[in-house]
């Protein structure tokens, strides 16, 4: 099993989950973050003062995923969330050595 | 002159004043949260702008001497500034005339704030004032003068100044607005939604209110501030104001239960948005028949309003129209059923004197009604449209999808409605931003 985390910019959010939901993905985890990684912050100036905002506010989606999955899911995200611009954010898929549904007990690809 | 009177319509046209921001919050709490600043700002700039207008050319418009003496429009330059009018003599003998300026402002304020809701998340700031101010200039001014200007006549009863068209030659009943603020609005709504277009992604993905308790809020300011509203229009402090009054409380209240019992009946639960939105479109129906009715009259008209607005928001999906806070839903169907059921429940026994299908007064009064409701429809809903139209084909009245996606808040007004944690925002050159840049973060870290 992998998980595959994605951290995107938010508005594409929707695209990323329909182009998984026809992968037959069927669960994921979405969460407002903030951040900073090459595109860096930038400077605005609110009422006179200017501020150095460092961070920029992403989403990030974990998606647990069988191996043969992955890297067509991966390459789902990419292509959903990608609009060519800085910012676009970052995808990484990590193993994972076990996973439990809670309610059942199920374990393994069962789980997933 | 009335002290009492004086102070009365003073006090009520504060009253009305706060409706306004308790509108902007009762929108804002009803948007994704993304777009709330964007929805206040909506209805603060037409505290801004309409208030100048009213003062400069919008009073006399709509009240000074009427032009050709067929009751469409007042003279605008006539008050121009209202410089004639101070030291004047008051014409009216019971309350100074700048009370009557003062309480009037209001309406034209919120009026136009209330086509906001239509449009949210979508309209470019700019082109919003504009439009505003085109708005209140060619639509509500010419209408409030047809329908709130009376006739001034002397002790013999010959008309020394005539007034608006709907209210002295059609006599239509319109106590406080049904068809001039809330008709008015509704049919403008409607005309933006039709130039507009709807939110990118609506139905799906434009967010459910985010914030339930600031719309509350909003609704209670609003219902508190319409007992200024209709009971103030009387402009004496006596029977009328008093009768109008419970009417408002009553009419609200039966349309928010009606409301409810739709929603329970074919949703299962019903909602605190619904709750809400029946106070407020109790609010609208009761608004031109408040001096009209008896009590029993006003829960009658609330219940129908509340029931009826409840299954017309239900519409705007099946129709395809992004009426995205139920402007039309609410304010045109509830100013529709509220002005035409004048004419089936005005009781001879209420203020207004006059008697409706239900108490013996035959169909005279519905179709004088329905002229003046439909009058307004059609006025408001062409110039919105000519207004809107042009705007979109100048300079652009619709937001791009990006900034629609990046959120209105942020790229009309560089700013967000809530703004938790401030990780990495810090003022330049302040002791805290001396703490590093954010390359001296980055060095350190490799």
């Amino acid at each position: 099993m992998k998980l595959l985390t994605a951290v995107v910019q938010q508005h594409k959010v929707d695209e990323v989950r329909n182009s998984l939901a026809e992968l037959g993905v069927r669960g994921m985890t979405i969460a407002d973050v903030q951040g900073y990684g090459r595109q860096r912050g930038h400077t605005e100036i609110y009422r006179g003062a200017e501020y150095e905002v460092d961070v920029v506010e992403k989403t990030r989606i974990e998606v647990l995923v069988d191996d043969t999955d992955a890297d067509a899911v991966l390459r789902a995200v990419v292509s959903s969330a990608r609009s060519g611009r800085v910012g676009d954010g970052k995808v990484w898929v990590t193993p994972v050595e076990s996973v439990v549904r809670v309610r059942t007990g199920e374990t393994g690809d069962q789980a997933v | 002159m009335n002290s009492g009177d004086t102070a009365w319509v003073l006090v009520c046209a504060a009253l009305v004043m706060l409706m306004t921001p308790g509108l902007a919050l009762f929108y804002g709490g009803m948007v994704r949260s993304r777009g709330v600043l964007n929805m206040l700002m909506m209805s603060l700039a037409s505290l801004g702008l309409v208030g100048v207008l009213w003062v400069l050319y919008g009073y006399s418009g709509a009240f000074g001497s009427d032009l050709g003496g067929v009751g469409l429009l007042g003279s605008p330059l006539e008050f121009f500034g209202l410089s004639r009018l101070v030291g004047a003599e008051d014409t009216s003998d019971t309350i100074p005339t700048f009370a009557f300026v003062a309480f009037q402002a209001m309406f034209a304020i919120l009026t136009v704030a209330l086509i906001s809701g239509a449009v949210a998340d979508r309209a470019r700031f700019g082109p919003w004032v504009l439009f505003a101010g085109l708005w209140a200039s060619l639509v509500y001014f010419p209408v409030a003068h047809w329908v709130f200007a009376f006739d001034t006549t002397n002790e013999s009863g010959e008309i020394t100044a005539v007034g608006g068209w709907i209210a002295n030659r059609l006599a239509a009943i319109d106590f406080a607005g049904g068809t001039a603020v809330h008709i008015n609005a509704g049919a403008a709504a409607l005309a933006l939604v039709l130039v507009l277009g709807p939110r990118t992604g609506w139905p799906r993905g434009t967010g459910k209110p985010h914030n339930l308790p600031l719309v509350v809020l909003g609704a209670g300011l609003l219902w508190f501030g319409w007992f200024g509203f209709n009971a103030g229009s009387a402009l004496t402090a006596g029977t009328t104001a008093a009768v109008v009054f419970v009417n408002t409380l009553v009419g609200a209240s039966a349309a928010m239960l009606a409301w409810m019992l739709v929603e329970r009946v074919r949703h299962g639960k019903p909602t605190t948005l619904g709750a809400v939105s029946g106070i407020v479109a109790g609010l609208v129906a009761i608004t031109p028949a408040c001096s009209a009715v008896t009590p029993l009259g006003a829960i009658a008209i609330g219940a129908a309003a509340g029931a009826g607005c409840a299954l017309a928001v239900e519409l705007k999906s099946r129709l395809r129209f992004d009426d995205s806070l139920d402007v039309v839903g609410v304010h045109l169907v509830g100013g529709l059923i509220g002005t035409l059921l004048v004419g089936f429940f005005a009781s001879e026994s209420a203020p207004a004197g006059v008697a409706g299908i239900f108490y013996g007064g035959g169909a005279d009064q519905l179709w004088r009604q329905a002229v003046g409701a439909v009058a307004v429809f059609v006025y408001s809903l062409v110039l919105s449209w000519l207004i809107a139209w042009l705007l979109q084909r100048t300079i652009g009245f619709r937001l791009d999808e990006r900034g629609e996606h990046v959120g209105i808040d942020e790229t009309e007004h560089a700013e967000t409605g809530y703004h938790f944690g401030d990780a990495g925002s810090t003022l330049r050159g302040s002791a805290a931003g001396e703490r590093g840049s954010v390359e001296e973060l980055e060095g350190s870290v490799r």
